[in-house]
């Protein structure tokens, strides 16, 4: 399906930025939604293609940002469509996380 | 663990830490797999794997021939396999032809011997452009491939990966296998560079 991911030949989005040396994450929280991918597989709730559709239906959004932000785009909406975690539950608790880390 | 902390959490290290902890709370995520996942490929799988299949096929004709025509199976005989690898075509650059990958869709790439992808790799600008402008893609990498050469773009599927063999530089005939998969680069299996000789 025609989607915002699918890039080949669009114009205008801007140069490619090369870093050297760069690292294989820029971030703790990069490390940790990777570390998840297979472990999130293995649970059976969802295979790679819906992973990868779950992206495409992020719409512009997707533009906007990082690979791995995707990757937990695609985690959220999938396990919460699957009624692994509820979207109340989630909630509470990233206020309880943010609380905390005050 | 906040203690640690002198400034608040970003909205996305909110989201994932939430994440993790429910996942681990319903028994649904082992933490200590995901930290062995994350140890495994940010020290252990790598480019490095890849040199090591391009020298073997620089030395090793029939190497060489077995990796063009089933990559999969040949690159698993050095021990390179799993996941993000499943299906691998090997295109070899030659005099007449430069090849380059990418994955248009999505951010495809040969985990098993290239390790995890650059970012640039898997940017919006280098997906969209190094298909309709693959030479001055590969300009703005170094890399002036002559008019007369032939470019070829392989764009990967869902399923297949791709890995660049690249041309053996000259002057590398007294090198041994290891000295050789010294010289091969990551960027140089992804076909934005060229492997540089030895310089005396």
């Amino acid at each position: 399906m025609n989607g915002v991911h699918d890039l080949g030949g669009m114009h205008g989005l801007g140069p490619i930025v090369i870093e050297k040396d760069e690292p294989v994450f820029h971030h703790e929280w990069e490390r940790r939604v990777f570390g998840m991918f297979l472990p999130v597989f293995a649970t059976g709730a969802f295979n790679i293609d819906e992973f990868r559709h779950a992206i495409e239906r992020m719409g512009p959004e997707y533009l906007q940002t990082s690979y791995y932000e995707h990757w937990l785009a695609a985690f959220e909406t999938l396990l919460e469509e699957k009624g692994m975690i509820s979207a109340e539950e989630f909630s509470a608790r990233r206020a309880r996380i943010a609380e905390e880390a005050r | 663990m906040s203690a640690n902390h002198n400034r608040p959490l970003s909205e996305v290290e909110i989201r994932v830490k939430a994440l993790e902890s429910l996942l681990v709370e319903k028994g649904l995520v082992d933490p200590a797999a995901v930290d062995a996942l994350i140890d495994n490929y940010e020290h252990k799988v790598g480019p490095r794997n890849g040199a090591r299949v391009v020298a073997r096929a620089w030395v090793d004709p029939a190497y060489r021939e077995r990796l063009l025509a089933d990559g999969t199976r040949a690159i698993a005989e050095l021990g390179y396999s799993g996941i993000q690898g499943e299906d691998m075509v090997v295109v070899a650059n030659t005099p007449d032809t430069h090849n380059v990958i990418v994955c248009t869709l999505c951010s495809c790439y040969p985990w098993p011997t290239l390790g995890l992808p650059p970012v640039w790799f898997k940017s919006a600008p280098y997906r969209s452009r190094v298909v309709s402008d693959p030479r001055g893609v590969l300009k703005e990498f170094g890399l002036a491939v002559p008019a007369e050469k032939r470019v070829r773009v392989w764009d990967s599927t869902a399923e297949l990966r791709y890995m660049v063999l690249p041309e053996r530089p000259p002057g590398t005939e007294a090198l041994s296998e290891d000295e050789l998969a010294a010289l091969v680069t990551r960027d140089s299996m992804i076909g934005v560079a060229e492997v540089k000789g030895v310089t005396a």
